[in-house]
């Protein structure tokens, strides 16, 4: 008998491994869903986790208000398909009760105030675990990620006191109002989640693929030219043919230039290119460790 | 597309090169991102470091960079044709021994360092003694910085000497050696040009070769059962699957099957995996069995075979590393106990001995077992484990101990 498992089913089984564990040690966890290619990964592994039940997490969209419209359009379809419950984290309405006050100027976006509304969202669902899409190739701090991330009260993150975690034994245990941040696809690639994309065929927001669309150049970056933005006086519009490589929300998500329509032409692209897919987004350049710290005050 | 992966950590004192190795081998394979790139030159520049320093693609945090040490393991990935790999990248200061525990613990190889200056010294020992309590199939010694001994053989050959030496008393079965430059890149990626006495293989082409399709047991058919999945709607009113990842062995269907603790026989009728139904399951899937009959499994069971059945007991022998910082094990003391999918309690029966790292004597005058001491104990737990030699099988031979007062990992604990 042939033992071999190649190393995208070795890592769907550690993925699945994880959610059962989360199901098993949680009272209530959630699936929080961003719309981004790894979120409905982590939302096909949980399915496919516990067939033929139902997949026993809500999804939590931590919704800033500025989304690109496609975003919803996939998400309710999604929660549709799989019959899942959908609970919605508002960053609007945060603002509107004066919780968090609003950024300003231009490149203000409401990527910092999606903390606030995150664990504002767990404390009210009384969620004792927090399923995160993060994976640890996107990015330095995340690298240094366990799968079961210990929060404290305020929804802290010690990257230099985490726990010790030994094999496939997941400590998840905790006091009172802590709580779990928890990473099952942390050792899939970019690549890794697009072979998979492909070799299971699901279908992906119209927003990974290359189309033609308005968008204007700030600090090297290419943006999605939309009323949450406000430009300054030199930032020119013009058409482009564009695909999104990570999705939040629109005014800190870079778009790209390609011309990569099908999932084989983006596998194409991912392999051959230089920059990494965060190399867009203007909310990891804010600082050396911005997301170092946005992770420390409890950031996904 | 068939790949297969392959896990390795770094291990080995502090500044001894890990780091630097790492990025070395990420640069010389070209699996660096021309931004990262970037990043970590702007970065050594303003540190006003010679050149780049390749060690920052892996010592992300604030502190590590502020530190210039590693403090945490780092994941990393790359991948060739022929494999993928998961590096894990760990401290190598004594402060930090948990985290190289935690990276070390689901590799297939250690990379062990050793700065060709200093030799081999103690924090060499207690990594290589870790990694093989660990069982970590194949040790690659890498003898580092040969840059700064005048690339000589004389000192290649004195520590790989020395390393054997301490390495005969330890339990490891494959070891290799290799000079290396980590700054320079030598025999990392591409051949030393500085180093034709040596004979062997570059690093890489080492770890796109060593063979490690062997290393999970696919002899003892154990399944630790994670929950029961029931899904309550009248389409499969009468399913009930055992979900779980495969620890040992294969499963069948037709398979005749011993459900543990309760010892009832039953027969594998259906295996659910991930692309749907399946006729067999070996390690490391993930699957749900579907039994004959009516049977009362749990989580925290067992389905093995009849023929071939782990120990069923609550006295478990164990070797432990300790990580508490600030409280030495209590002899006589009570933890919590996480193995496979059970959560027990357990009493601290005695402390047998603890490990001198230098000589690797037992000494059973001082037995307080403090934070990264490695020892000997004899537990009792509430319920009876159903536990495999780990030397046999690293799933079912593994446990974590809990202190119940602060929830933290405290031990990793070897079953004799
Ligand atoms: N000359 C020389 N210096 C090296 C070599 N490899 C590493 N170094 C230097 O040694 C120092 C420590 O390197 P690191 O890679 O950070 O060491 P480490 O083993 O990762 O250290 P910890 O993770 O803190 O245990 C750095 O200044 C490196 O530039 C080498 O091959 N030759
Ligand atoms: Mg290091």
């Amino acid at each position: 008998m042939n033992y071999q498992i190649d190393h995208i089913r070795e890592l769907e089984s550690e993925s699945i491994f994880i959610m059962r564990e989360v199901a098993a040690q949680f009272e209530n966890p959630v699936l929080m869903f961003s719309g981004g290619k790894d979120s409905i990964l982590m939302v096909y592994l949980a399915h496919k986790a516990f067939y033929p039940a139902k997949i026993p997490f809500s999804l939590l969209h931590v919704d800033t208000g500025h989304n690109f419209p496609e975003t919803l359009k996939y998400r309710d379809e999604l929660v549709e398909r799989f019959g899942a419950k959908l609970v919605i984290g508002s960053v609007q309405e945060a603002i509107d009760n004066g919780i968090v006050t609003e950024e300003k100027g231009f490149d203000a976006s409401r990527n910092g105030l999606q903390t606030s509304a995150l664990l504002e969202a767990l404390e009210k669902g009384k969620y004792d675990a927090a399923l995160g899409g993060a994976r640890r190739d996107e990015e330095k701090a995340r690298a240094k990620e366990r799968f079961f991330s210990h929060r404290d009260e305020f929804g802290q993150w010690d990257p230099k006191n985490q726990r010790p975690e030994l094999w496939n034994l997941f400590n998840g245990r905790k006091n009172i109002g802590e709580h779990f941040r928890v990473f099952p696809i942390s050792n899939w690639t970019e690549l890794d989640v697009w072979q998979y994309l492909a070799l299971e065929n699901i279908p992906l927001p119209s927003l990974y693929f290359a189309h033609e669309r308005e968008v204007f150049k700030r600090d090297g970056t290419l943006l999605a030219d939309c009323e949450y933005i406000q430009k300054r006086p030199d930032e020119e519009v013009f058409t482009q043919m564009v695909r999104c490589r990570t999705i939040g929300d629109m005014t800190c998500t870079g778009v790209w230039e390609s011309n990569a329509s099908t999932v084989d032409e983006i596998i194409q692209e991912i392999a051959t290119t230089r920059m990494t897919e965060r190399g867009g987004r203007t909310d990891d350049k804010r600082s050396e460790t911005s997301m170092e710290d946005r992770k420390k005050l409890g950031y996904f | 597309m068939q790949t297969e992966l392959l896990r390795f950590t770094t291990a080995g004192s502090v500044d001894d090169g890990k780091s630097t190795l790492i990025g070395r081998l990420l640069y010389d394979s070209k699996s660096i991102y021309q931004d990262q790139y970037e990043q970590i030159e702007r970065v050594s520049e303003k540190r006003g470091e010679e050149g780049v320093n390749l060690a920052l693609l892996t010592d992300g945090l604030k502190s590590e960079r502020e530190q210039g040490i590693t403090i945490d393991v780092a994941y990393r990935y790359f991948s060739t044709p022929k494999r993928k790999f998961i590096i894990a990248d760990t401290p190598g200061h004594i402060q930090y021994t948990r985290n190289m525990v935690t990276g070390a613990s689901t590799a297939n190889v250690a990379l062990v360092l050793i700065d060709a200056r200093h030799g081999v010294v103690e924090q060499t020992k207690r990594h290589a003694i870790i990694a093989s309590l660990l069982q970590i199939p194949h040790l690659l010694v890498c003898i580092n910085k040969m840059d700064l001994v005048d690339h000589s053989q004389s000192v290649y050959d004195k520590i790989q000497d020395d390393f054997e030496q301490f390495a005969a008393k330890l339990d490891v079965k494959d070891v290799s050696f290799i000079p290396i430059s980590a700054l320079n890149g030598d025999n990392v990626v591409n051949r030393s040009e500085k180093m034709d006495w040596f004979e062997g293989s570059t690093l890489m082409y080492y770890l796109e070769n060593v063979h490690i399709a062997s290393d999970h047991n696919f002899i003892d058919t154990r399944l630790p059962i994670q929950t029961v999945i029931r899904p309550y709607n009248d389409e499969f009113h009468d399913y009930r699957g055992y979900a779980g990842r495969i620890a040992g062995g294969s499963f069948k269907v037709g398979d005749k099957i011993v459900a543990l603790p309760s010892g009832f026989s039953s027969e594998v009728t259906r295996i659910v995996g991930a692309s749907g139904d399946q006729e067999s399951a070996y390690p490391p899937q993930s699957v749900t069995l579907l039994l004959k009959g009516d049977i009362d499994i749990s989580r925290g069971d067992m389905i093995v075979r009849e023929n071939n059945q782990p120990e069923v007991g609550q006295d478990i022998d164990l070797m432990i590393c300790w990580f508490d910082r600030e409280k030495p094990l209590k002899p006589k003391g009570k933890y919590a106990i996480k193995h496979t999918s059970q959560d027990v309690r357990c009493v601290i029966k005695e402390v047998r001995y603890k490990l001198d790292i230098n000589t690797l004597s037992r000494d059973q005058e001082d037995k307080e077992i403090r934070m990264n001491d490695i020892g000997r104990i004899l537990i009792r737990t509430t319920k009876p484990l159903f536990t495999d030699p780990y030397r046999k099988n690293r799933v079912t031979g593994s446990v974590i101990i809990i202190d119940e007062g602060t929830n933290n990992t405290v031990a990793a604990g070897m079953v004799i």
